[in-house]
């Protein structure tokens, strides 16, 4: 079922945007968690802040805390277009211009009163968990923050998988930080006891939302895809990579998107854009990189306009990888957080970044690659030029590269972008064309 | 006929580290490989590794610092975006040119994203060279992130006993930390003797000799070294007024010489600075006998330098190792100079320029690429700097 919501921004005029009835879930999910966020100073709550990659959030709910992720915060901004604001603020301030914008526009943010998306001030958070995963960023990011909230701050650091594999050592070392720092500090700040029967049930959870996932997200091997993986994949990873992954809402609500893209699969029928149904696929493109979201739908509008679709993104990766295996174990619940730390997509080394994209290139048929280079972002971009040659030598399938940014609406070329998405396709028909008389 | 000129033992022994400087094709490295035919370089970037467990091994530890103001970047630009930092174009640079082509293996610091792609780039660019990202602990617990790093540092010293086909013994490390520890102590005396009379060892005087062990063996770096001291020492050279500063930010992608010789042009002098922190990241000796990876991993968490790549798990330290350089060597000011989309050092800034406001230390801030060519905006910078330093000192 898709439903029809007026959109009201500053700046755009009135339109109806459609959405699917998971969205629609999603968004009551996602306003019932800022409004207990925002209340916590009357409901006594409390807020651990931490990072998309690298969330543990079913520790966190070991404590009773709930959790608060600046990212999804500045992204948030930048979907309701004041994130451009609050990245001027932090310049005002002192921040380099050469900077994350997803740090500025926290800094920002919090300069402005720390508004929530519901219009109410966020609490200060009671304890910063930095997760420090696969992003140097992050690590300044906190200690920025534990500069203006004087708070406490727990650093777990998760080692970088440089030649490609999980070491025992780096197992070791993380369950010793849980142990050691982590779970002591968070019960010291909560008041409440770590009950480890309690993870491992969060951590079931988990699992079975996780298995709902990779059912969706790999529906896009199907022709036509019913899914669009990176601009529709932002919204289905929402609930699990942020503070819903081990509750019952999220097994609730992967169970219903599942259920509703089976459907769409059943029908035929390809992705829901916010203009409706998709017309006829005519490329099938696997993206890198994240997206600009101070001008997402107008990205996600230059695809579907030309028959584009993302059948697979790593994007939709940085919070967890599930769909080559890997699963929260309730069995071993803390080498399970270790693993899932130190799996996310950019804790891995760029080899396997371009397996992975190589991969989904051939298991989803895809047309090519296309790599959203993010200005902002190194972890993810510093070396994605040369990801793109590895990519279209392995594969044979055309590559294209285009620059933006993640909130800083300064650095989006609506124009530029377009020009070069429009050649990228008229170079897959070419390639196709080419592919045929061939044959 | 050209008249003859007195040339000074100090200028003579500058001269020397300038060519090393100079020399983009690593010529006296390849001389060192090239005099035994069992012999390996190790390449390593900023900011640290254990040199020593590659001297242990025999092997030359060679440091890559990017291409500088002299080298002309023709493919590496072709591998990043306009927006990332240019230590890691001119590095590519440097291997696709060929200028690497003696080197056995390279080592990559835990130091930011970009220098950590380039580890993953280095693999897939070079297969037939020994790579490696090398992590080190932001959890400074001896049983925590102590047994992580020994067990890294074994990883290494495996690696590279293997690229040698010999185990590395633990005389041979003991063997190595004493001859590091030395080098470290002279390193340390002639920031000393900057900091006691910096017109007597200049800032880029102080630069090319440290830059020198970056590319030299150890033993001959300290040689260096001491003929340096003993020289500067015996030289008198006129004081000019300048202000003293402390130099921040700077270390990763190295400044143009140019830079370093305009901010004493400019009226200020480089009391203490974070320029090639390998030479001196331990703090004090560390101890010969015992377990000498266990030795380098208590050193690594418990006795080494402050920078921006590190964790500082206490808010209160945060920035203090700034404010004490500026006390330890009597400075008057701080210079905050960053490379262009240098993510440690300008993420870092704001929070260091909060303590220095608190602690009543003045500074200035700019940022630089090693190819940086225009001086003047800089010497205007700094030169106003210096002046307003010495206007409030006199009031």
């Amino acid at each position: 079922m898709t439903t029809a919501t007026k959109i009201v921004t500053s700046r755009a005029p009135v339109k109806e945007v459609i959405k699917d009835a998971s969205m629609m879930k999603q968004k009551e999910m996602m306003a019932a968690h800022y409004d207990r966020l925002t209340s916590a100073p009357e409901t006594g709550a409390k807020v651990a802040a931490t990072f998309v990659p690298g969330n543990l959030n079913e520790l966190i709910m070991c404590f009773d805390l709930l959790n608060n992720l600046p990212e999804v915060n500045a992204i948030q901004s930048g979907l309701r277009r004041v994130s451009g604001s609050y990245v001027l603020e932090a310049e005002k301030i002192g921040h380099s211009e050469d900077v994350c914008t997803y740090v500025k526009s926290d800094i920002g943010m919090m300069a402005k009163g720390n508004i929530a998306p519901n219009g109410k001030k966020f609490p200060n958070p009671d304890v910063l968990l930095l997760s420090y995963t696969g992003c140097f960023t992050f690590m300044k990011w906190f200690e920025l923050l534990r500069e203006q909230y004087k708070c406490e701050t727990i650093m777990l650091h998760t080692p970088y998988m440089g030649d490609g594999k999980i070491t025992k050592n780096m197992i070791d070392y993380m369950v010793k930080q849980l142990k050691d720092d982590v779970i002591p500090t968070l019960e010291r700040v909560s008041g409440v006891k770590f009950d480890i029967d309690r993870l491992r049930e969060y951590l079931k959870r988990s699992t079975k939302a996780e298995d709902d996932l990779v059912k969706v997200l790999q529906s896009a091997k199907a022709k036509p895809s019913p899914i669009d993986a990176y601009f529709g994949g932002i919204y289905y990873i929402g609930p699990i990579f942020g503070a819903f992954r081990g509750t019952q809402d999220a097994i609730d609500y992967y169970r219903f998107l599942r259920e509703e893209i089976e459907d769409r699969l059943a029908k035929g029928q390809g992705p829901v854009t916010p203009d409706g149904d998709m017309g006829k696929e005519k490329y099938r493109l696997v993206v890198e990189g994240p997206p600009n979201y101070t001008s997402f739908r107008q990205f996600w509008k230059m695809f579907y306009d030309e028959g584009a679709v993302v059948v697979a993104s790593s994007y939709t990766k940085v919070g967890g990888v599930y769909d080559f295996g890997f699963r929260h174990d309730p069995d071993k619940p803390l080498e399970t957080l270790a693993e899932y730390c130190l799996g996310v997509y950019t804790n891995r080394s760029l080899p396997m970044r371009i397996d992975m994209l190589v991969n989904y290139i051939n298991e989803y048929e895809a047309d090519g690659l296309l790599i959203n280079s993010i200005k902002s972002c190194n972890s993810f971009s510093a070396g994605q030029l040369l990801m793109m040659r590895e990519v279209e030598k392995r594969t044979g399938k055309p590559a294209a590269f285009v620059e933006s940014d993640l909130v800083d609406p300064r650095y989006f070329s609506a124009a530029n972008i377009k020009n070069r998405l429009e050649s990228y396709f008229q170079m897959v028909d070419q390639k196709r064309a080419g592919a045929s008389a061939a044959a | 006929m050209a008249t003859p000129v007195n040339v000074s033992p100090t200028a003579e022994i500058v001269a020397r580290a300038n060519e090393l400087f100079e020399d983009l094709s690593f010529n006296s490295a390849r001389k060192w490989k090239a005099a035994q035919p069992d012999r390996k370089v190790i390449g390593y970037m900023p900011i640290y590794v254990p040199r020593e467990i590659i001297h242990a091994a025999g092997m030359l530890p060679l440091g890559i610092v990017g291409g500088g103001d002299q080298l002309e970047v023709i493919h590496g630009d072709a591998y990043y975006q306009s927006y990332i930092c240019r230590i890691p174009r001119s590095t590519i640079e440097l291997g696709v040119s060929g200028r690497l082509d003696f080197v056995d293996g390279m080592l990559f610091p835990s130091i930011c994203d970009v220098i950590r792609n380039l580890s993953g780039m280095w693999k897939l660019m070079f297969p037939h060279v020994y790579s490696r990202y090398f992590d080190v602990p932001q959890n400074y617990r001896d049983d925590t992130g102590g047994n992580f790093y020994i067990n890294e540092l074994a990883e290494l010293r495996l690696a590279l006993s293997e690229l040698r086909g010999k185990p590395i013994s633990d005389d041979e490390l003991r063997q190595s930390i004493a001859l590091y520890n030395e080098n470290r102590k002279l390193v340390r005396e002639l920031y000393a003797l900057r900091v006691e009379r910096p017109w007597q060892a200049p800032a880029a005087e102080v630069y090319l000799m440290v830059r020198a062990g970056l590319v030299l063996p150890v033993e001959e770096h300290s040689a260096l070294l001491r003929e340096y001291l003993a020289a500067a020492r015996a030289e008198e050279r006129p004081k000019r007024d300048n202000c003293r500063i402390v130099l921040t930010g700077m270390f990763c992608e190295q400044p143009p010489l140019n830079l370093i010789k305009s901010l004493e042009l400019s009226g200020c002098y480089v009391v203490d600075d974070d320029l090639m922190l390998v030479t001196r990241w331990l703090i004090g000796d560390v101890p010969v006998e015992g377990d000498p990876l266990q030795n380098l991993a208590l050193a690594f968490l418990h006795h080494s330098e402050s920078t921006a790549a590190k964790y500082e798990p206490n808010q209160k330290e945060k920035g203090q190792h700034l404010v004490r350089a500026v006390k330890r060597s009597g400075a008057e000011g701080v210079i905050f100079a960053a490379p262009s989309f240098c993510d440690p050092a300008l993420l870092d800034r704001p929070m260091l320029q909060h303590v220095l406001k608190d602690a009543g230390i003045p500074y200035i801030a700019f940022k630089y690429a090693e190819n940086s060519g225009q001086m003047q905006p800089i010497r205007e910078q700094a030169g106003t700097f210096a002046d307003s330093i010495k206007l409030w000192s006199a009031a």
